[in-house]
């Protein structure tokens, strides 16, 4: 660090504390969170389907043996050609696709460029959030890194129910703090053109989601 | 930081410019309306909203009383994940310490953000005069810069702006910056956001710096939160190598569990929404994903010395969802511009005058710019006691300015005094008072001479009763044989 933001540092600090002497400090402790920490949702499954469509994306549900079709019903719906698929999506999703499209494996970096060109992505996720409609990546396995999410027009997302949680704390909970994370709830949008909604502004137009039933 | 000239009209001037302007009007009206009711109605879904409520103020609060040690747990944190922590006393040194980390990347361009602490401090014009061009990529912001216009509200910067006019501004100013908007392009917003997305893919490929805030910063694990709809956060915070965020130093959060409150509390509040479209969520660099080289800049620009005030210090608990001026009776008449500062509406009225000080004439008008209904209370996700606050930062602005309100009173006042002193004298007055009323009939009164102008500069004096009290009381009594 350089002298004048060691200066900064001490100013900014020092002004600080000036402002704070003789007050009260209060603890931690002494936040109420009488809030809830957990919804009653009867089928967090359901509610989440609902609330992403809600966001103008597709949802289509499946049995694990269904999900690779499902897959494929919404890339041909995309009119997709070109995917890109993260390291560490299980083979059952990725081998059908494989069979059917130009895949392209993340493995080393794809040129920004090439990425550019591609029409679709398919990932999983790491949870999802029912009542408020919204994957959670964390660009682990079977996610890959955030500008695959990104770049390509459709992104398709397999949802595993049992990540489902019911809503916003629980999801935070069963996230690791440490990692970039995307939260994602329906396609890019804007409202700034008086107030109406428009689809795929810089992110991804189309959002699928393929709700996997894996109880 | 004091005195500064906010470079516009002070708002009672600005304001009554605003009002006369239909067109900005009705965009206005329509705007607020449909965002308050959306918010109404997701807000009402959640049966423990107040309880979040009292939570994030309470947060809040708590993390404002320790502020100190929170700023350098957060220093700390990022600095263990590969990221570096720069402080600023103020605009100057904030916008020195950005060029400089732009220069040493050697590029002269860089792809932003939408942030409102980058507007408080006016980066955009100190790197261009350091011959570094910024853009900014939030739709609504580059409708602003192109149009070398002021953001007119927190959250809908061209809320002010229709179709027509955008699709203007495109046609004539996007060929200057690069990417040109189509020749046949129309009025559709679906076209309108298509001509953006294509201008700026185009930078956000090429740019090797970018410049972002943070809604949230948090202080345990040196997380940055970026709260967005469009994409072109996730595109700044991802495909450039080199990241720096300007956060000011009142956006930090305890712990990484206070999220659950402030991500209810926001987008319902902002736009309407139960989440909005994208949240990213940055902690330091990762290797092979997002940028490789990490800078925050804290800025401190007068809110030190806001949280020295005991009851002004809870404006800096603001999360920016800008509630506020969508239930905001002057707001929806006014627009943003008439505030005169990057921050407009009923928060604009008491965080401005804080940050800068109240010597101005422009600043010290802003707690002014109130009816103190209470609705900016309402609806604030994290209780900001906004009218309170009103009314004290008018008190201060009275103490502070003592002269110039001396002057004003002591010449009413003595007026009044010499009336009111005696009988006769107020029977008078009121009897042309009333001579007025009937003189004016129900068209009101517009402009007094001074010392009262500086009554109806602002607002219209009612017309006086066309009969006094005193004068009811004698034709009354006179009709009455009982003389009672």
């Amino acid at each position: 660090m350089n002298r004048a933001s060691r200066d900064g540092r001490r100013a900014v600090l020092d002004s600080v504390r000036a402002a704070l002497a003789g007050g009260e400090r209060t603890s931690a402790e002494s936040i109420p969170r009488e809030y809830r920490r957990q919804r009653p949702v009867e089928s967090p499954a359901e509610l989440f389907r609902e609330r992403v469509a809600d966001y103008r994306a597709e949802v289509r549900a499946a049995d694990s043996a269904g999900a690779p079709e499902a897959v494929l019903r919404a890339l041909e719906h995309a009119a997709a050609g070109r995917v890109v698929l993260p390291e560490g999506l299980p083979a059952t999703w990725a081998e059908p696709l494989a069979e059917r499209y130009e895949t392209f494996d993340d493995r080393p970096p794809l040129p920004t460029a090439t990425l550019e060109g591609v029409d679709a992505v398919v990932t999983t996720c790491t949870v999802a959030i029912a009542s408020t409609g919204t994957i959670v990546l964390d660009h682990g396995p079977g996610q890959g890194r955030r500008a695959l999410t990104l770049l390509p027009d459709t992104h398709v997302c397999l949802v595993p129910a049992s990540r489902i949680v019911d809503d916003v704390p629980a999801a935070l909970a069963a996230l690791d703090p440490g990692r970039p994370m995307t939260f994602v709830s329906g396609p890019s949008a804007t409202s700034d053109i008086e107030l109406e909604r428009v689809e795929g502004v810089h992110g991804p137009r189309d959002l699928h989601v393929v709700v996997v039933d894996d109880a | 930081m004091s005195g500064v000239d906010l470079g516009m009209p002070s708002f009672p001037d600005a304001a009554r410019q605003a009002v006369r302007d239909a067109q900005l009007r009705h965009n206005l009206g329509n705007a607020t309306n449909t965002i308050r009711n959306k918010r109404a109605a997701v807000v009402g879904e959640l049966d423990d909203w107040e309880q979040l409520r009292a939570s994030g103020a309470a947060i809040k609060a708590h993390t404002l009383s320790n502020l100190d040690s929170y700023l350098e747990q957060f220093e700390s944190a990022v600095t263990a994940a590969g990221g570096t922590v720069h402080w600023a006393r103020d605009a100057a040194e904030a916008n020195r310490i950005v060029t400089e980390l732009v220069r040493e990347t050697g590029e002269t361009e860089a792809v932003k953000v939408k942030s409102m602490a980058t507007q408080e401090i006016g980066l955009n014009e100190a790197l261009a005069s350091a011959g570094i061009s910024a853009w900014e990529t939030d739709l609504a912001e580059l409708i602003v810069q192109l149009d070398e216009d002021r953001p007119s509200h927190i959250l809908v910067p061209a809320i002010h702006r229709n179709r027509s006019e955008i699709r203007e501004i495109f046609r004539r100013e996007m060929a200057g910056s690069g990417t040109p908007a189509p020749a046949d392009l129309t009025d559709d917003p679906v076209q309108l956001a298509e001509a953006a997305r294509h201008h700026l893919r185009d930078k956000f490929l090429r740019a090797r710096v970018a410049i972002s805030g943070a809604n949230f910063a948090v202080a345990e694990t040196g997380g940055l939160v970026v709260v967005e709809s469009e994409g072109n956060g996730r595109m700044c915070l991802t495909m450039p190598e080199h990241l720096i965020s300007v956060v000011g130093i009142e956006k930090v959060v305890p712990s990484w569990r206070d999220l659950e409150v402030f991500l209810q509390l926001l987008p319902r509040s902002s736009t309407g929404e139960r989440m909005n479209p994208y949240t990213s969520v940055l902690s330091g660099v990762t290797a092979g994903d997002g940028p490789s080289d990490f800078h925050v800049v804290l800025l401190d620009n007068g809110r030190s010395e806001a949280l020295a005030d005991e009851i002004g210090s809870q404006a800096l608990r603001c999360i920016r969802c800008s509630a506020c001026l969508n239930v905001c009776p002057v707001y929806e008449r006014t627009g943003g511009h008439a505030y005169g500062s990057v921050y407009p509406g009923p928060i604009g009225a008491v965080l401005t005058p804080q940050l800068y000080g109240v010597e101005s004439e422009d600043t010290a008008s802003l707690p002014y710019a109130s009816t103190l209904c209470g609705a900016c209370y309402d609806v604030c996700p994290v209780a900001i006691e906004i009218p309170e606050l009103l009314v004290h930062l008018r008190n201060r602005t009275v103490r502070e300015r003592k002269g110039w309100f001396d002057r004003l009173t002591r010449t009413a006042m003595r007026a009044m005094g010499w009336v009111f002193g005696d009988s006769g004298r107020l029977a008078r007055a009121q009897r042309v008072a009333s001579l007025g009323g009937r003189l004016f009939g129900r068209r009101g009164i517009g402009r007094l001479p001074w010392p009262l102008s500086r009554w109806t500069d602002a607002r219209d004096a009612p017309t006086p009763p066309a009969e006094s009290f005193r004068q009811w009381w004698e034709r009354t009594r006179t009709n009455d044989e009982d003389g009672r």
